[in-house]
Formats: C-alpha cells, structure tokens, sequence
C-alpha cells in the first residue's frame, strides 16, 4: 500500500431535479479491495459511470491513478479496466474474439495480445471454451470472461459493478475468489454491491452509500464495532422497564426498539454481559421469555446507519430522491 | 496513424461473415431484383417505347441496361441507411459502453462502421454488375480492356462516396434513437422520396416541376449519372430519351455527392459528441 490511487472530492451528478450522486468524498488506497455498499437506486452506479468517463462530472473532482477524470479521460481510460452491471458480450463473438476485440481498442500490440488473452482465459478457466461463442456460455463463466476482459489491459485499477448479481451461491463463492486472486496480483479493485455478505467477505473497506451520499466508511472490522462489539436481543414481560434497567448498565452502548423486542448494542463481551442483564432483569421483577446474542453483521451495520433494512429494498422510489433533491 | 477504426470494421466484417442468412440474404437480394424486377419492367418498356423512333445516330441501350445502373444505386442506398443499425444495437444491449469507455476516440467509431458499410457496398455493387451483364445488361459495351476497368474504378467511386454519406447519416440516427423500430420508420420516411424522386428507375424528364427539383439535388440521381457515364457512355438513348454527359457534369455530381457525405460526416459528429451511454 503506497498512497491512494483513486481521490474522489464533492463529487455530484444530478439528472434533471434527481440528485444521483449527492456531494460524496473518498479515497481508495492502492492495491486494496474498496466497496460501494448501498441498495438499488443509491447512486452507485452513477457513481462508478462517472469515474469510468461514461458520464462527464458535473461538479466535483475525481483522480484516478494521478489522472484527472475530467481534464485528462483517455489517461484514466487507460488505467482502468471495467466490468459492466448486467452482461456486455456480443452473443455471436468467440471468447478469444471479445478479448481480442477489447485488446486491439486499447491498441495493445499483437504479440503482447496474443500472450495475454492465453494468460487470463486460463487463470478464468475458460481455455475450453476459447473458439465457442459467448452465448452458449453459463452466466457465471460470461462473468469470469467479462472480468478476464477488464485485466486485458493490466489495468491499475478494476471497477466492478454488481460482480454477482444474479449468480447462483457456488458460482459467487469462486467469483470472490477469482477477484481476491486478481488483487493478489496487485490491481487496486472498486467495487458496487448490494450485498451484505459480498461487501463484508471481499472488501478491505467500505463506504455505505444511501440517497447518494456516503453514511459512513471504514473496514468491515471497524463499521461493525461503531454498533458494539456484539448485540442482544430480548424480549420480555415489560420493555418499558427493561429499557430503563438497560440504559443504567455501562456496558450497553446504545438501545434500538424492535416490534417485539429490543436490541441491545453492547461495549463488551455479550457472552459475559448477557447473564449480568438476565439477573438484573430479573431482580426488578422482568421475566425474559427471548433472547438472541449474535456479533453484528453487516445488515445490522446498515440498518444502524440507513435506519431501514437493505434486503426489503426494492426499487428506490423516484418520488424520495425528488423530495430529497427540493429539500436541499 | 490511429488505427482504431480498423478495429471497429475488424468486428462489423466478423460478423456479416458469420451471419451466413445476413450474408447469403444480402447478396441474393438485389440479385433478385434485377431477375424479377429488372426482366419483368424490361419487357414492359421495350414494348412501350417500340414505337419511338429512335434518334439517328445515337447508340440506343436497353431498359435493363438502364436499370441495372438504377439498381447498383438502390442497393446502395438501402445497405448504407441500414449500415448504422448495428450501433443502435450495440447501445441498447449496453456493448457500446465498452467502446464508449475505451481510449478509441468516438469518430473512428463512425469510420469503422462507415468503412464496412462500404465494403458491404462495393460486393454488391460488383455482383449485381456481373449479374446484370450474365442476365444481359449492355455494361461496358465496346469498351477496352483498360476502359473497363478504369469505369469500374469509377463506379465504384461514385458507389463508396455516396454510400459514406448515408452511412454517416445511418449513424448518427442510430446513436440519437432509443428503438429499432424508431430507426425503421425513419428510414423508411427517408428511402421513398429519395428513391422515387430520383432518375434510378425512370427518366426524370416528365416530372412535374417540384420533383424535378427534389431530383437535382438528391444524391441518389448523381449516383445513377455516375454509374451510368462509366457503365453505359457519355452518349446514348435508352427509353426514348437522350443522354449525354460532359466529364464536368459527371465531376460536379461527385462533388456534390462528397459534399453531401462530409456534411453528414458532420452530422455524425455532432451526435457521437453528444451521445450518453450508460
């Protein structure tokens, strides 16, 4: 790790009256595996095209591996490898041919082409599938070739938008392992996802983006401690009093009211504590009839932050983003 | 020199030779035309104008001589105006964003496309050629051997420029529209004036004045000119009518028909400059 490769600073980007991208700031650290956790409709995605040149930036500033993205976009175009949200295969092209194709747009000479399209089909494990054509491939070997297509040209940096999306739970699993061992190699990797588990396994930090803004940044390790260091939920006879006799303990950081229940967000060991509450509870008269010790995930860290569950995230309604957009 | 367009005609020709019914289709079909079209209107208009006195002294040609000229230049203006459509697709199936996002700056898009366009155009213009003088068409009659093929230089020539020009048009409707079928209307709305309002098919000489106007400037007329001056002379009768042209006449039409391409070059530009793809 050596300085940051990617500097983002005020970043906006608005469609009409929507704000997309709402004033966000970050950095990415060369070499490091850096993730947009949001849901749908965030503005990850604008986000990542505009870094990728596809859209101009409408204010704000962005370098990418000491390239503006404004002032100097075929440099950043050269540093850059991208694999797109949904699939960008031509049906009809050979695996050799796409890669072909992307190698000879990026001019890369001949021989050197030639060498690299061997390399990545075999570090994907496509070799087989060099002379067939892209649609009889499974969506999760296009995956591996979209991704062989964005290290082409040795990229410094690779943007990957959504990696898995749609992928079935084995195929996902050697996905990451395909980009952990592409960052090995030493390519600084930005992702987008809206998956906890995905942001959580993969990245070496994250930014929580929600309405088009960054909530908050840090390594999974550091998002989850913000809640405590684990979390207890109960339910009892009396949450009012439970509450109450919660909140004078010093060990609880912080109460979240559930439907049933609460949660408890603790500062320290919830093995030790939990006993320590189920005796206090009980000596004011509570009888606990739940509970659940768990550390915190990533949904947790989320619903912390966004104060809505990211999985019951369907589309994000344009009507929010406008209001949100009026209010500013 | 950036090569980038190259790369750009690399994946248009790959796959009009993969596409055997695309590739078969596209050479059998103005083939067809001069079969049925071509044989059928013939025999109407030898026995229509079998009561003409010919001129004295002009060589007389054939109504599918005539034709044939009409439809090397038809075939072009379809094949050109339809040679964007790839674009629109390569948008709306989200391919155009790895070209988009590559280093390959945006004309050499509408040079690749455009170069292929054209090599789609030359085939057909050489088949329906042959074809035509296999079917009977009087091409090249009494030429030498160095004529002839200075007169294919020349059609095809007139053939790549003018298909440049509706190529660059082809693009830029492409990379404006949302739907295929947007681009369908529009090409038809396109292809009828201009190819009916034009010398193709029929002389021009008993068109009503407005028409005759919109032929003076369609590009298509200055391409049947073109085609006809290197195929058939400087000096002849077909239909009744008599047809001369001076090398300046033929010079002014290939001007026109480069002006005609440079503008829509430009106009291809523009829209490339201020497409969006995401």
């Amino acid at each position: 790790m050596t300085g940051t490769i990617i500097e983002v600073e005020g970043l906006y980007h608005r469609f009409g009256d929507v704000a997309a991208v709402d004033g966000i700031s970050f950095s990415v650290n060369e070499g490091e595996i850096f993730s947009f956790l949001g849901p749908n409709g965030a503005g990850k995605s604008t986000a990542i095209n505009v870094l990728i040149t596809l859209l101009r930036i409408q204010q704000g500033r962005a370098t990418i591996a000491g390239h503006d993205v404004q002032r100097d976009p075929q440099q950043v175009r050269n540093s850059i490898g991208i694999v797109f949200q949904d699939v960008t295969l031509d049906r009809d092209m050979t695996c050799r041919e796409i890669l072909e194709f992307h190698g000879r747009l990026y001019r890369m000479p001949s021989a050197e082409r030639k060498k690299r399209i061997d390399e990545l089909l075999s570090l994907v494990q496509l070799d087989a599938k060099r002379d067939v054509r892209t649609k009889q491939l499974s969506g999760g070997m296009k995956r591996r070739l979209e991704i062989a297509r964005g290290l082409m040209t040795r990229p410094k940096v690779l943007f990957l938008d959504e990696p898995t999306i749609g992928l079935d739970p084995q195929t996902r699993m050697r996905m990451w392992d395909y980009i952990k061992a592409v960052n090995d190699e030493g390519t600084t990797i930005f992702l987008t996802t809206h998956y906890m588990d995905e942001a959580d396994h993969l990245s070496d930090r994250i930014s929580i983006i929600d309405h088009g803004r960054i909530i908050a940044t840090g390594t999974p390790y550091e998002l989850k401690n913000t809640l405590g260091e684990d979390l207890i939920y109960l339910e009892t006879t009396d949450l009012q009093r439970t509450r109450t006799i919660l909140s004078g303990m010093s060990e609880v950081k912080e109460l979240r009211e559930k439907s049933r229940g609460i949660v408890a967000m603790l500062a320290g060991d919830g093995t030790k504590i939990l006993p320590q509450i189920i005796e206090n509870l009980a000596g004011g008269g509570i009888r606990v009839s739940v509970v659940n010790l768990k550390k915190p995930s990533m949904d947790d860290v989320f619903l912390h932050f966004t104060g809505r569950e990211l999985r019951d995230e369907g589309a994000e309604k344009p009507a929010t983003a406008v209001t949100r957009a009026g209010r500013r | 020199m950036n090569t980038g367009f190259l790369t750009v005609y690399w994946r248009d020709m790959l796959r009009f030779f993969r596409f055997k019914t695309l590739l078969i289709s596209s050479l059998v079909q103005p083939a067809l035309w001069m079969a049925f079209f071509g044989i059928a209107m013939s025999a109407n208009f030898n026995r229509l104008t079998s009561e003409i006195p010919p001129i004295p002294g002009v060589p007389s040609v054939d109504y599918l001589t005539y034709m044939a000229a009409g439809v090397i230049a038809m075939t072009t203006l379809f094949t050109s105006l339809f040679g964007g459509i790839v674009l629109l697709f390569d948008k709306n199936w989200g391919l155009m964003r790895e070209i988009f996002a590559s280093p390959l700056p945006r004309n050499h898009i509408i040079f690749g496309i455009a170069l292929s366009g054209m090599t789609k155009a030359f085939v057909q213009a050489v088949i329906i050629m042959v074809f035509g003088i296999f079917l009977g068409a009087a091409f090249f009659a009494g030429f030498t051997a160095a004529e002839t093929i200075v007169s294919i230089v020349g059609i095809l020539l007139f053939v790549g420029v003018f298909s440049l020009g509706f190529l660059f048009l082809s693009a830029a409707i492409s990379i404006s529209l949302e739907s295929p079928e947007g681009l369908q209307g529009i090409i038809t709305l396109l292809t009828m004036p201009i190819f009916f309002a034009s010398n193709a098919l029929y002389p021009i000489d008993a068109f009503p004045p407005v028409l005759q106007a919109i032929s003076v400037v369609n590009p298509l007329s200055h391409l049947v000119n073109g085609i006809r001056y290197f195929a058939i002379g400087d000096n002849f009768q077909a239909i009744g009518i008599y047809y001369t042209a001076t090398p300046l006449d033929i010079m002014l039409s290939f001007l026109l028909l480069i002006t005609f391409a440079l503008l829509m070059f430009a106009f291809a530009w523009w829209r490339f400059q201020k497409a969006t793809v995401t």
